[in-house]
């Protein structure tokens, strides 16, 4: 089915719907609020990487000054995580800490000056383990453990699946090309310091405004850990003051600020800290990884195996969903016809990993892209036209059953080939200067849902009434990627009204429909459906009462202009008001509903849960980079990007995702790093905005967008993502960049000079001009799961259990081994 | 939010009030002008005076005016960011305006003062963390604790001189004038510094650093060059300041004197004497710079306590000082 | 014009005029309170935002007479006797300055939070400089940090309230 055709409103610049508030300071943040007899929270944390707690006083702080209420892990027994499967953290920890900054103890008290002091004044005995602080280490210490539960020892998850068999694919290749990359950890540094503010209601309730991403998901953990019925807890998500994945777990200070307030029934606030943050974390897991591609001459891919070892940090969190999208979307730009991942996910003590903006997909996709270059290198063939010639083709299946719709990414290459001068700089700029090119593509939202039910993944519900207002109401959340513009505008179009004339009211459990949050690119395409089913419901309320009014068909009325008329006789009609007032007289009170739930992939093996998506957007950039080869420095001057939108909504908020997109990916490309020291424990080395480097004005680059508008038929008028995809190949484009320039690749994020620097050295001394990990520590990624591809008659199932059913033949493996 | 902790305020009149209060205020006393050093340390609780003595609005340590012998003096509370554009410095100092110009961003050079650059606190990454960071190292010698943890065997402190005035105004041979209420004197710029992370300046703590004389511009040329990984906000990992005067025109003209002075390698700025005789008396070649940036490598010692590693930050000390001294011409 | 005081007792509240967008207005706070927990948790001005309280992000910019500081590095003592601008104060009669005019259109705040202190900067330098080009631009706000949108629709919301500023006001001698 073809998607909706925009009216008059998607498609265009218009205004960003939060936009005055925002530049007036109107915008009320989570802790921009306060109420009277408001009592301040402060978290003690654990100053040990790994300890046992032995005992906690707390008498001394109870005593002091303005001190209302002191909580320990005995107070919030009940554990909680994201994902079902991960339920491992608590909101202060009751017997162990896992990493530096794992809480302790919460005090609540008159002044957050005085929570400090009697948080300072909390004595906790604790007896030190040994400290792990690396994928290597936690292979090597299966003991003792950090959780009780895990694959193995201290690795949390193992992943193994094959998509055909790839040692015939390797076989029949012409070359075999094999890598090791690693990408350094970082994080989503968003400006605004996560808070919270709870109170607890004069009839019981609970209500909590807080900077999160999810309030559907902290409203679940709420009610699970303070025993709650989920209707007497009320979320108020309040703006995010930047998000990008930091805010979307459910965090120990929201439960412990609503607990308190349950106690002291008094409003009860946090701020954390810029380094309370960076104890928060949830950022991008460093990856070891290890790619091994056979090739036919041309370029054609035969067979891909990929290898990833992600350090995991302190807890679940979205980790297991993150090991598997490291080996996910490998398949969806060129064709992989045979394809192995094998990947797992170790506990260490650091602050955990989790989510950030391209969600376990930015490290394969720079390991996989950075290979891209390397396999042309090798053939002597142009890596822009290597790529173009081995597309996965639009409306197909891949390897590992994902189902690609539209599909822009040919389109993607040939812009940025056009913009950049590709053909005339490539290997011709001179020493120093370099172009490099990558592509990447991501999901437009997740398939299934974080926990398992047949619920919707997005409502809306609009009220109209005879003052001609819409109210559209929504659980998304608007953490500055526009999402509440979004929502006016799906619902304006439809209506024929202006964005500025639709009232949104989102991310309130108690007053908006479910949505599951934001997160995973999903709010366009999923809230935008639900808006436009709503929409166009109540656009067939107000037609039929207009068009009875009028006495023609109802299929002859259009919307527009804030007018409703006679297509055929448009001087025939009324205001948009005298038509609402002519359906709430025709139907009664107005309100209409609309919800989402993506079509059911294809794929049916165990981990198929990870990947599949309504629609995928497509990315091809291009950077150009200046080398000092004296010190290594690097300096990208200007960015070519195009990007497979399916259709911008709103061409300015599009532009803007890309362009941020490609701001925190030069970050990343090229100084940004979570990290630790080991010889104190395994500490935090700079948590703060100093020396975690986020690139000022001096390092951005210029950015030439392109949009690439394919439709898809599952996105809203064929609109897909735009907040995470365009991140994505800006590290391996800067990587391939390098190389064009000075000769030397480095395969690890970030590209810092002291790392191209030494690569230089070593290119001098005779040796590989390279900077990257020699390779993987040995490790078991568990039973392999076989299924096999579309092409060779594979039905989505695990053959095994495939087999099982068809006859009960076990063992056997076609393609014989 | 990180907040300051609580403290006396004092607002002295003029500068005999000023260090009056300073003198009677004792060892829990602390002068503070544009407060963008001290307000940080405090909040990370790595200092706690009890009073603050407030010097910002002082006029007398405002003022630029001729010093001796055609120098200029500077008063000391000027802002950095009257530093940069200052006219008289653009014109005959332009080593100075710039090295102010690299300090941090522009807000902070709003506020920020040229004697609190050269009084700034040496810097660590084990030290210019909060409370509770560095409670879950044990500590510091420089604050609270009793190992330095960038040489754990070590008997002193390595915090890191990271002022991008201070190796400047070395090379320049500048002054400065301490003043206390037993009187004033003025020492040179390189005789204010400590090779020691926590006793990194010889001024004594009830001393006010009231003005920098820089010396007449008779001839001599100077250039700052910084290394850092922003180009805004950060401090340097490496700053190298030169000096020269140099004889006869032409494109290697012949180094009569010159001073090298390099920023953030050390406690305090250190003075590349090797490179600088191998320079003196001879031509400015290509090979004479290529070879002073491997004699000043020698003899810089970074520590692993700043952004970058300390091995890239030694190694661009041979191609900053060849570049610094190509800047000359 | 009220001078600083001299002299503050350690955890004593007092009184002290705060001119703050035109209006001065008597306001409890202790010494050691800065400017920017004095705006935002004594006066309510909340659109004055924070990020690191430490002076390395931007996000707290306010304008003292005239000048941009960061208000989390400026004791609410030393704004005594001077004149304080904040976001709130920028629209004037109900209608949007042109600069914060120029954000909405363009879509120059994506999540809005270091937008204040954008608009605070880039208010300060339209008053030195009515027509920056780019690198003066980029030099100007390189003490403002932003994570949304790399910057670049914020130079061009600069650059086009700049532009209709110019057109409103004609350069003297012009």
């Amino acid at each position: 089915m073809a998607p909706r055709k925009p009216g008059k409103v998607v498609g265009t610049a218009y205004l960003k719907v939060d936009g005055p508030d925002k530049v007036t300071g109107r915008t009320l943040f989570a802790d921009d609020l306060a109420l009277p007899r408001m009592l301040w929270c402060k978290l003690l944390r654990s100053p040990h990487a790994h300890a046992r707690i032995l005992a906690i006083d707390t008498a001394a702080a109870a005593a002091m000054p303005g001190v209302k209420a002191v909580l320990t892990g005995r107070d919030l027994p009940t554990p909680f995580g994201i994902l079902p499967v991960s339920q491992d953290e608590h909101a202060l920890c009751p017997d162990r800490v896992r990493f530096i900054g794992d809480p302790v103890a919460a005090v609540a008290a008159e002044t957050e000056e005085q929570a400090l002091e009697a948080a300072h004044a909390i004595r906790v005995d604790y007896e030190r383990l040994p400290e792990i602080d690396s994928v290597q280490s936690a292979l090597r210490t299966p003991e003792p453990l950090i959780h009780d539960y895990g694959d193995a020892g201290n690795v949390h998850k193992r992943i193994h699946l094959e998509f055909g068999d790839t040692e015939k694919g390797f076989a029949e290749a012409d070359e075999i090309v094999e890598q090791n990359y690693f990408f350094e950890g970082n994080t989503h540094l968003p400006l605004e310091q996560h808070a919270s503010l709870a109170v607890k209601t004069p009839d019981g309730k609970l209500c909590i405004w807080s900077s999160t991403q999810t309030p559907h998901y902290l409203h679940r953990a709420l009610t699970k850990v303070l025993g709650m019925p989920a209707a007497h807890v009320r979320v108020v998500a309040c703006p995010n003051g930047g998000g990008f994945g930091g805010k979307s777990d459910p965090f120990n200070h929201e439960i412990v600020v609503a607990k308190l307030a349950l106690l002291t029934g008094r409003p009860v606030k946090i701020g954390l800290t810029r380094e309370e943050v960076f104890y928060c974390h949830r950022g991008r897991h460093p990856t070891l990884m290890s790619v091994k591609a056979g090739v036919r001459r041309d370029g054609a891919l035969t067979a891909l195996h990929f290898r990833t070892q992600l350090d995991g940090g302190a807890y679940g969190s979205y980790g297991v969903a993150s090991t598997y999208y490291t080996g996910a979307l490998q398949t969806v730009t060129y064709r992989v016809p045979r394809y192995r991942f094998e990947g797992l996910r170790a506990f260490t003590n650091k602050p955990p990993c989790g989510p950030k903006r391209g969600h376990g997909t930015p490290q394969p996709r720079f390991a996989l892209e950075v290979h891209m270059d390397r396999i042309a290198e090798r053939l002597g063939l142009d890596p822009l036209e290597m790529r173009l010639r081995h597309l996965q083709p639009a409306n197909s299946l891949t390897a590992n059953f994902l189902q690609v719709g539209s599909m822009g990414l040919g389109k993607c290459l040939e812009e940025v080939r056009e913009r950049s001068g590709w053909r005339e700089k490539h290997g011709k700029l001179p020493r120093g200067r370099g172009v490099g090119l990558a592509c990447s593509s991501y999901i437009s939202g997740a398939g299934l849902p974080i926990y398992w039910n047949a619920l919707p993944h997005s409502g809306v519900q609009l009220r109209l009434d005879r003052s001609g207002g819409v109210t559209a109401f929504c659980g998304a959340t608007d953490i500055g990627q526009g999402s509440d513009t979004v929502l006016a505008g799906c619902v304006a179009d439809v209506l024929g009204i202006d964005p500025l004339d639709v009232r949104v009211v989102t991310g309130d459990t108690d007053l908006t429909p479910v949505d599951l949050g934001s997160y995973s690119s999903r709010v366009t395409l999923m809230m935008g459906n639900a808006a436009v089913e709503a929409a166009e419901r109540a656009r067939a309320l107000v037609a039929g009462a207009v068009a009875e009014k009028l006495g023609v068909p109802a299929e002859r009325i259009a919307l527009e202009d804030r007018r409703v008329f006679d297509l055929e006789d448009p001087a025939k009609g009324m205001t948009f008001q005298e038509a609402c007032i002519a359906a709430e007289a025709k139907h009664g009170t107005l309100g209409t509903v609309g919800s989402y739930t993506p079509p059911r992939s294809p794929a049916r093996f165990r981990g198929a849960g990870v990947g599949p998506s309504p629609a995928y957007s497509y990315q091809a950039c291009v950077a150009e980079v200046e080398v000092d080869p004296e010190t290594g420095e690097v300096k990208v001057p200007r960015i070519w990007i195009a990007h497979d939108v399916g259709r911008a909504i709103n061409r300015t908020t599009t532009i803007g995702q890309v362009e941020g997109g490609v701001y925190m990916g030069l970050g990343e490309a090229l100084m940004e790093e979570m990290a630790y020291r080991g010889n104190r424990g395994v500490v935090h080395k700079f948590p703060s905005m100093l020396e975690y480097k986020s690139p000022t004005t001096r390092e951005m680059c210029e950015v030439e967008t392109i949009l690439v508008e394919d439709p898809d038929p599952n996105g809203p008028f064929g609109g897909k993502e735009a907040g995470q995809g365009p991140l994505l190949p800006v590290m391996p484009a800067v990587a391939n960049a390098v190389f064009d320039a000075v000769g030397v690749r480095v395969d690890e994020i970030p590209v810092s000079a002291p790392k191209v620097l030494k690569a230089l050295q070593r290119l001098a001394a005779g040796q590989e001009g390279r900077y990257g990990p020699a390779g993987l520590p040995a490790a078991d990624y568990g039973e392999v799961t076989r299924v096999l591809p579309p092409w060779e008659g594979g039905d989505g199932r695990d053959m095994k259990k495939q087999e099982v059913g068809a006859g009960g033949v076990r063992g056997h493996i076609p393609g014989g081994k | 939010m990180l907040r300051l902790p609580p403290f006396e305020y004092l607002r002295p009149a003029g500068l005999e009030e000023a260090i009056r209060m300073r003198a009677d205020a004792g060892p829990a006393g602390q002068f503070v002008a544009g407060g963008t050093d001290l307000w940080p340390n405090m909040k990370r609780r790595q200092e706690t005076p009890a009073v603050v003595i407030d010097i910002a609005a002082l006029p007398v340590l405002r003022g630029v005016a001729a010093g001796p012998g055609g120098g200029l003096r500077l008063g000391a509370g000027l802002r950095l960011s009257e530093v940069e554009s200052q006219r008289d410095l653009l014109a005959a100092y332009g080593a100075v305006a710039h090295g102010a110009s690299t300090i941090s961003t522009p807000l902070l050079r709003n506020m920020g003062t040229l004697g609190g650059n050269l009084l700034l606190d040496t810097r660590c990454n084990y030290y210019d963390q909060t409370f509770e960071w560095r409670r879950s190292i044990d500590f510091c010698m420089k604050k609270d604790g009793d190992t330095c943890w960038v040489a754990p065997g070590s008997p002193r402190c390595w915090a890191v001189q990271s002022s991008d005035l201070a190796p400047v105004m070395v090379a320049l041979g500048a002054e400065v004038t301490l003043r206390s209420t037993a009187g004033e004197r003025s020492i040179p710029v390189a005789a204010l510094y400590a090779d020691d992370g926590m006793k990194f300046t010889t001024k004594r703590p009830e001393e006010l650093l009231t003005a920098v004389t820089l010396p007449a511009p008779d001839g001599w040329r100077a250039v700052y060059r910084k290394v850092r990984r922003r180009g805004s906000f950060d401090f340097p990992v490496l700053g190298t300041a030169v000096w020269a005067r140099l004889a006869g025109g032409g494109p290697e003209p012949l180094v009569e004197d010159v001073r090298i002075v390099l920023g953030a390698v050390g406690s305090a700025p250190l003075r590349a004497r090797a490179a600088e005789d191998l320079l003196r008396g001879k031509p400015l070649t290509e090979e004479a710079m290529r070879a002073a940036g491997a004699a000043a490598w020698k003899p810089a010692k970074p520590m692993d306590n700043t952004d970058l590693t300390l091995g890239w930050r030694k190694d661009v000390v041979r191609p900053e000082v060849a570049r610094a001294l190509a800047e000359l011409l | 014009m009220t001078s600083p005081p001299t002299r503050a007792a350690r955890g004593r509240t007092v009184l002290h005029p705060l001119t703050v967008n035109g209006e001065t207005k008597d306001v409890p706070f202790l010494p050691h309170e800065t400017l920017l927990e004095v705006l935002r948790e004594r006066m309510g001005l909340t659109g004055t935002k924070h990020g690191c309280e430490l002076g390395e992000c931007g996000a707290c910019t306010v304008l003292v007479d005239g000048k941009p500081v960061l208000s989390c590095l400026l004791l609410a003592l030393n704004a005594v006797g001077t004149k304080v601008e904040t976001v709130e104060g920028l629209a004037e009669g109900g209608k949007l300055h042109p600069l914060q005019q120029a954000f909405v259109e363009l879509g120059a705040a994506q999540c809005g939070y270091c937008t204040p202190g954008f608009l605070m900067t880039a208010k300060a330098l339209l008053a030195d400089r009515p027509r920056p080009d780019r690198p003066c631009l980029k030099d100007a706000l390189a003490g403002n940090l932003c994570r949304c949108t790399g910057y670049l629709k914020i130079y061009e919301a600069v650059e086009l309230a700049a532009e209709r500023m110019a057109r409103e006001k004609p350069p003297r001698g012009a």
